[in-house]
């Protein structure tokens, strides 16, 4: 209570002072009063002179301030890493006509800041009104998080991006992105491959010009944004897409598991075309997981089976040992290490090698190879690549399989295609060397001329041998199980294979794998075509055998493509050019 | 009404009145106001009340305190005074009552109800303390017989006892950096300065070993280590709102800013209305400063002149507290943005302030200096 007594005192004090103050400089009575007064205004003015600089320079130093925030980059606030990595450019991947294969497409990915969500309940609500498919409970516990960047969905479509923007929730934002497009869908699926979320080629061509280097371009940043110089293929998109609608077809219309097929061109090596179903959409790999990924023309190895026989007899008459004139004795099976060796369609007679090759005889194919030896079979095999992995640009090549140990039971089974397990790819392009003359050239899915290919090519055997074994497809197109192959005015040649497959173990009489390797025009080979089926339940004409599926689709597939692969067709009597007037 | 022939009560006061001053006052009112729109909808939303509650509760004592502010500057000098040292024994009172029966809020005492509406008794204390500071600086400069400079020290004391007591350590340094600058216009011996800036520094330490929590605020400051959230949300609030702002309503992260409607209603300013704005606010303020301590340097009167620079002085440096705070100049400390920032309490109080400024600013043409004006008026001298 004192103070508030003081206060009074003060109070009563003022009363006088103020009206002293008031009056009193006029009347000039107290003069040492002036002079205090005087000294202690000048002293309070220098006084207040300081104040105001000194508040001078704390607003300089907020302007200041200011002022560098003003320069600072908005984008450094937040920690989300460049957007270049997500721009980044791909090539295109163009067929050999210069028609689209994978493109790049920008769309927008969808983040969020979790420190600067008011609600995440709210924003997980809200969200899903656009975005049904989203999982609630792992977006809010994203917004939940202590990051200060997360993704909530990648690679949005438009509309989608502007329905999130009319929502107005604070604290998502949106990064334009480049998506990989593959406007033919699974058509070349396997050949083009696809990318991961992050753009990296992960299969096919795709993953090819990673490996190239593209890789570690983006990785430097050199690829964002950047218009990169197309690549282009050695596919024809038109007979790519004929070739998997007949096999997508056949693996339907003959029940089977799989199927697939390739065109190759002879001369060149080049892949035109190849497919295998089932298969997937390279724009979402994830459906129609797993099975659909295998390829199985370069990544799956079978026994090829009679097809095989092909590389046999190319190999006795290659050898020397063996003449188209020569016969061998299939009247009875051979017996070997408690293993008989029959003939399917059993003549039970002697038979000359065109015969062997056209009722497929397994104990004449035997014989040769018996013929000609182990060393020998092994070496040839080895020479066409058939027991090498395929060198190419598909990353995904399966090596093939063979006995660790030839022995002369080995020998006999590969003759026809048993114990030695075979890409189709490879043996397509084995083939391609028995009938262009004898040059082996590896395969190649990106464009070649003849002469790089003549410089790549190894001589695997004689012109006479390859000239022996165009004669001997074609007998067996036209007299042997390759009839259903036949396309009028195309000459087809080739040798179907329907091999038991190896089910837990043994051999399963009742699945098959069948293929039908041709070449047409068989005259002068320019293509050819390998088909397989795995596991057919019926056929054309009701039987399971390679001729009555596997020799099917190539009919298919050279009657639709021949004419798109610039082959002539010869209409005359004698397999020559006819001249027609209309 | 306003005639200059028959001056009545409101012609004298339209004719004397600093326009500048009052247009700069109403001019901060109505960023404040407007700003409320961007800065409180989240806070209420956070509370749960009605997205407006607290622009209607701005909205709401804008009136009384213009009110307040406009009636005050009707007083004489001598009215003035008077109010002062009644205002001061009434805050004063009721701040040693908020000890024992105040709302604690946030681990302090600064808050008494009466009649249904909460007050902040500190807040009414500081313009108050003020006057009569300058009053008891002014009799000791006239007449050096009485103890003003003694009393005033004594007054300080009682009221820096009583903001501890609370505790509020920033209206302490803030009552104390006015009181300081004050002694010091009014011819502070260089001794003591040093003495008294001895004694601020032991205090400061003293802060720092006793009470934690400001130990924390500093460590963090000086470390920026720890806890920072609020400090670092208004930086990136004001970077992100770039020199131009993002534009009304479009703040993302006025969102997430504790406080976004009282301390750091700066932030959201920049955010959502530019650095450019900001810096039109803090020239605002530096303009008040720099012309009420003009009008100081040019003031006969040694309690006019004493007045009106500790009152400017308050509103300056409790504007520069809070904008540094903003800025990451100074630790985090809880301080309004004069006449700014929500809070009906302050803003009233704040209005006492700029009351007493502008009752003070009056012109008075028997004392005035012109010949003498560091900064020269803008405004038209009335005739005499």
């Amino acid at each position: 209570m004192s103070f508030l007594s003081r206060i009074m005192l003060l109070k009563s004090k003022a009363h006088f002072s103020a009206g002293g103050n008031n009056r009193a400089p006029e009347t000039g009575l107290n003069v040492t009063f002036q002079g205090t007064r005087k000294k202690s205004a000048s002293q309070a003015k220098s006084r207040l002179a300081i104040l105001i600089a000194s508040f001078g320079i704390v607003y300089v130093v907020i302007g200041g301030r200011l002022v560098q925030y003003g320069m600072a980059n908005p984008e450094t606030v937040s920690s989300i890493g460049r957007a270049d990595s997500l721009m980044a450019s791909r090539p295109d991947l163009l067929d050999r006509n210069g028609e689209i294969l994978a493109t790049d497409i920008r769309t927008v990915s969808l983040y969020a800041e979790p420190h600067k969500i008011v609600d995440a309940d709210e924003a997980v609500e809200r969200l899903a009104t656009v975005l049904p498919d989203l999982n609630a409970r792992e977006i809010y516990n994203k917004l939940k998080s202590s990051s200060r960047f997360q993704w909530l969905r990648r690679q949005l479509t438009p509309k989608q991006q502007s329905e999130i923007l009319a929502l107005g929730i604070p604290g998502i934002g949106f990064r334009p992105e480049k998506r990989r497009f593959y406007p033919g869908g699974p058509t070349a699926a396997h050949i083009v491959g696809h990318v991961n979320i992050d753009n990296r080629g992960i299969a096919g061509m795709e993953r090819y010009i990673d490996n190239q280097g593209l890789a570690d371009l983006a990785a430097i940043g050199m690829t964002s944004d950047a218009k990169l110089e197309p690549v282009r293929l050695s596919i024809d998109l038109r007979v790519q897409n004929i070739v998997r609608d007949v096999i997508a077809a056949g693996m339907k219309n003959y029940e089977a598991i799989a199927a697939g097929a390739v065109v190759l061109n002879v001369h060149t090596g080049e892949v035109l075309a190849m497919a295998s179903v089932p298969d997937y959409d390279p724009n979402n790999p994830a459906e129609g997981a797993e099975e659909g990924w295998m390829n199985r023309m370069s990544n799956g190895t079978f026994e090829m089976g009679s097809t095989f026989k092909t590389f046999t007899i190319a190999m006795g008459l290659d050898s020397g040992k063996v003449t188209l004139n020569d016969s061998f004795d299939a009247s009875a099976p051979i017996r070997i290490g408690g293993f008989t060796i029959k003939d399917f369609h059993g003549k039970r007679r002697v038979l000359t090698v065109p015969e062997i090759f056209q009722y497929s005889s397994n104990i004449g194919t035997a014989k040769i190879a018996d013929l000609v030896g182990i060393p020998g079979h092994r070496e040839f095999l080895t020479r066409l690549g058939l027991l090498t992995k395929l060198p190419t640009e598909l990353p995904e090549v399966k090596a093939p399989t063979q006995p660790r140990e030839w022995k002369k039971i080995n020998s006999i089974t590969i003759s026809f295609g048993h114990g030695v397990s075979t890409t189709p790819l490879q043996t397509a392009v084995a083939g391609a060397a028995l009938v262009n003359g004898g040059k082996l050239i590896p395969p190649t899915f990106l464009p070649r001329t003849e002469e790089e290919a003549n410089n790549l090519a190894s001589v695997v055997v004689k012109k006479s041998t390859s000239d022996s074994m165009r004669y001997l497809l074609r007998w067996n197109g036209i007299a042997g199980s390759g009839k259903r192959a036949l396309v009028p005015g195309f000459n087809v040649g080739g040798k179907t294979g329907t091999a038991d497959k190896v089910v837990n173990g043994r051999y399963a009489h009742d699945q098959n794998f069948n293929a039908f390797l041709a070449a047409f025009p068989i005259d002068d080979p320019q293509y050819i075509v390998l088909t397989f089926i795995d596991a057919p339940k019926t056929g054309e004409g009701g039987g399971r055998t390679a001729g009555s599926n596997a020799a099917p689709m190539v009919r298919d597939i050279i009657s639709r493509t021949a004419p798109l692969l610039g082959v002539e067709p010869k209409f005359g009597e004698d397999g020559s050019a006819l001249l027609v007037s209309y | 009404m306003v005639s200059r022939a028959e001056r009545g009560p409101v012609a004298d006061w339209f004719w004397t009145i600093d326009r500048l001053f009052l247009a700069t006052f109403i001019l901060l009112m109505g960023v404040g106001f407007m700003l409320s729109f961007a800065a409180s909808p989240p806070v209420a939303e956070r509370l749960g009340l009605d997205s407006f509650h607290f622009v209607k509760r701005h909205a709401l004592f804008l009136l009384p305190s213009l009110s307040v502010m406009i009636g005050i500057s009707f007083l004489s000098p001598r009215q003035v005074r008077r109010a002062a040292i009644i205002l001061l024994g009434a805050s004063l009172g009721m701040m040693v009552l908020v000890l024992f029966i105040g709302q604690e809020v946030k681990g302090s005492m600064r808050w008494i109800s009466i009649a249904g509406i909460s007050i902040q008794p500190s807040e009414f204390m500081k313009p108050a303390f003020v006057v009569v500071c300058a009053w008891l600086f002014a009799e000791h400069a006239k007449q050096p017989e009485i103890p003003g400079n003694l009393l005033s020290i004594l007054l300080f004391g009682i009221v820096g006892a009583l903001l501890i007591a609370q505790p509020d350590l920033g209206q302490t340094v803030l009552t104390a950096t006015v009181w300081g600058g004050m002694f010091f216009m009014a011819g502070m011996p260089w001794l003591w300065i040093i003495v008294l800036a001895a004694l601020a520094i032991g205090g400061f330490f003293a802060a720092y070993t006793v009470l934690p929590h400001v130990a924390g605020r500093i460590d963090r400051f000086l470390t920026g280590e720890g806890d920072t959230f609020q400090v670092d949300t208004a930086r990136e609030a004001i970077i992100r709102g770039d020199w131009l702002g993002r534009g009304p309503g479009e703040g993302v992260v006025k969102r997430i800013i504790p406080d976004s409607h009282t301390d750091f209603v700066f932030s959201v300013a920049a955010e959502e209305f530019g650095i450019l704005f900001c810096m039109v606010i803090v020239m605002i303020f530096a303009f008040l400063v720099m012309r009420g301590l003009s009008h100081a340097f040019r003031e006969r009167n040694d309690f006019n002149r004493f007045a009106v620079a500790g009152l400017v002085l308050q509103i300056g440096i409790q504007s520069l507290i809070n904008i540094g705070v903003n800025l990451e100049l100074l630790p985090a400390k809880g301080m309004t943005l004069p006449l700014i920032s929500y809070g009906g309490s302050s803003m009233v109080a704040i209005c006492v302030t700029a009351g007493f400024i502008l009752a003070l600013t009056r012109h008075r043409p028997e004392k005035r200096a012109v010949e003498r004006s560091l900064f020269r008026s803008g405004v038209g001298v009335p005739a005499e």
